[in-house]
């Protein structure tokens, strides 16, 4: 009896990760069937698993007409996360890198007062930081977008714990070498920080591709929307082009999924890093 | 290092005779300056400093002076009204409504988001051949943004006309379309709002999980199965308790992505149809009406005031919860 009863159990394991599988790429299915079917086929009531003419002219009316702002809005996408993920985690691992070794007078200080800030909800805290930005001419720019999210506090306690844990050898060697602080970073620290790097750096992009509350409030004008923000007046508008929705749905999400296939490794580690906090 | 000019020996008499006014030698290493290093330090630290300076110290020092002021359609200070503010914000039913919608939205998605994570992770963990790929397959969803959720299930999933998959299948055991987006009572909307969170969040806390089961050595596994224990004790008094500190990391992330929700509430109830309806004004969490007043009506006192009663609320939680748990304990 145990025999029969344990194939049952390992067939109801089974029936299960395949319903759980189903049920996560159903969306995908759905996205990508709706970006190739026309309106009617979409609002059918007669349910079609697969598009009876393939509709690619929907993506291809997306950056046709430019009054829909989805080129606008991937080349802005584009540029704030190229800049925001590399530019935030390297000033991040320097911080980290000052904040772990180089022994300075004032520094348990210095870095409570960057760690504290990591209490602060940083949604919640969009009016405060609108004022600021406001105030230094930052509606409507690329940089009233990017500058805020560049200083990291989590990415630098994280940077600094990671050098806190480097074999001090590796910087003896190059001390002997005549490194100066800045060298030993620049040339001994930093190269053996790459996978370090890439996780965060692909978590920063990430955030910054899906971000949506912020780039909203600064970009009131399409000029300098995102594709989040280009895609959600899709959404709100009057009239609404489902077909076109859907295209742009695919083509918004396409980058990233790409990314998460190639670079799964950094995106897993990085996760894992900055769980392991606690 | 540079190495230190050799030192004359000085005699104890001497000394009263020279007094240093370089860092000169004789004076004890460890209480000399390094400039060198604290110039690098500086360098090194600078942009953070500044930027956090900036964009959190005095971004909410500022906005603190404009909770206490009228600051309609402006951001300059002076025009105090002391708590006026406060009291509009808290006299207001809909905010007051808005705070109790997200505790009880939180109530309801932290506890399932980390039920569901992690019956994810325990699933994957346990899978031999393969593993990759379903990791991927329930990660991938992580990619997708709350504004690309928020679309397909509202315009299909979702959708109030027949042609919705959730209306499709429900056709096909005889039920009859739902408004799932517009209809308020029962407000099945709940149902569009959490599934969707939960397919943008398991995944990325599986992985969390994951990593906190892959921690556990797989002797005490071997050890409590010759003791004769079987899988829901050994979960319960084996794989539950050693992944307390992930758990709590897990529980405390959760909550404060939950309490901030907004993208996916902006993007389900704002126009497409479902504006005109009764639920869009019925399903406000706070930092939606934060948007509404301090981008809508330009009222930045009004707006600061609630940021400040939002992230004391959640500050106040994430301070309670972190005692209860010793949590953050083991830093430093």
């Amino acid at each position: 009896m145990p025999t029969l009863n344990r194939t049952v159990r390992v067939m109801a394991r089974s029936l299960l990760i395949g319903v759980v599988t189903l049920l996560f790429l159903t969306p995908f299915y759905v996205m990508l069937r709706n970006s190739l079917m026309d309106t009617r086929g979409i609002t059918s009531p007669d349910w079609q698993w697969w598009p009876s003419s393939m509709h690619f002219d929907n993506f291809t009316s997306l950056f046709s007409d430019p009054s829909l702002h989805m080129a606008d809005g991937l080349r802005n996408s584009l540029t704030v996360a190229l800049i925001s993920a590399p530019v935030s985690t390297l000033l991040a691992s320097a911080a980290g890198y000052a904040f772990a070794r180089i022994p300075v007078p004032g520094r348990g200080l210095l870095l409570a007062l960057v760690v504290a800030t990591l209490m602060i909800p940083g949604s919640a805290t969009f009016v405060p930081t609108f004022v600021v930005v406001g105030s230094l001419g930052g509606v409507n720019t690329l940089w009233g977008i990017i500058v805020p999210g560049l200083f990291n506090p989590f990415a630098v306690l994280l940077f600094r714990n990671f050098y806190l844990r480097f074999p001090k050898e590796l910087e003896e060697a190059g001390r002997l070498d005549g490194l100066g602080w800045f060298g030993l970073y620049r040339r001994v620290a930093l190269p053996s920080s790459a996978s370090m790097l890439a996780s965060l750096g692909a978590l920063a992009f990430i955030d910054s591709w899906n971000s949506f509350l912020w780039p909203l409030v600064i970009g009131q004008d399409p000029g300098s929307w995102t594709a989040q923000i280009t895609l959600s007046s899709f959404l709100t508008a009057q009239t609404i082009n489902l077909p076109g929705l859907f295209a742009g749905a695919v083509v918004t999400i396409a980058p990233l999924v790409v990314m998460f296939l190639v670079a799964q490794r950094y995106i897993v580690e990085g996760i894992a890093t900055s769980g392991l906090k606690g | 290092m540079e190495t230190e000019p050799q030192a004359a020996p000085l005699p104890g008499t001497t000394r009263s005779a020279t007094p240093s006014r370089t860092a000169a030698p004789g004076v004890p290493r460890s209480r000399r300056t390094d400039w060198r290093a604290i110039g690098v330090f500086a360098l090194m630290t600078a942009p953070i400093l500044i930027g956090i300076g900036i964009f959190k110290y005095v971004a909410i020092g500022w906005s603190f002076l404009l909770s206490f002021s009228k600051a309609d359609r402006s951001i300059s200070l002076g025009h105090w009204v002391g708590f006026a503010n406060y009291s509009q914000l808290l006299g207001d039913p809909d905010f007051r409504k808005s705070i109790t919608q997200i505790v009880l939205f939180t109530l309801f998605i932290v506890p399932v988001t980390f039920a569901a994570s992690l019956g994810l992770a325990l699933m994957v963990h346990r899978i031999r051949r393969g593993r990759a790929l379903f990791r991927t397959t329930f990660l991938i969803p992580a990619a997708v943004s709350y504004v690309a959720g928020s679309l397909v299930w509202k315009m299909c999933l979702f959708s109030s006309l027949p042609g919705g998959l959730a209306n499709t299948v429900g056709g096909w055991f005889g039920a009859s379309p739902t408004p799932w987006l517009q209809q308020v009572s029962p407000p099945v909307y709940w149902v569009v709002i959490v599934t969707l969170r939960l397919w943008l969040q398991v995944g990325f806390f599986m992985i969390l999980l994951l990593a906190g089961l892959q921690g556990i050595p797989k002797e005490i596994y071997e050890a409590a199965e010759l003791d004769g224990a079987t899988g829901w004790r050994k979960l319960r008094r084996i794989t539950l308790p050693l992944l307390r500190n992930t758990s709590v990391a897990v529980l405390m992330l959760l909550f404060i992505a939950a309490f901030q929700a907004f993208d996916e509430f902006y993007n389900l109830f704002t126009g497409g149809g479902a504006a005109t309806s009764g639920a869009a004004t019925a399903v406000k969490p706070p930092l939606v009406y934060l948007y509404d007043k301090a981008l809508g009506d330009q009222n930045y006192g009004l707006g600061s005031a609630g940021s400040f009663v939002v992230t004391g609320l959640i500050v106040l939680v994430t301070l309670l919860q972190g005692r209860l748990t010793g949590f953050g304990k083991s830093e430093e």
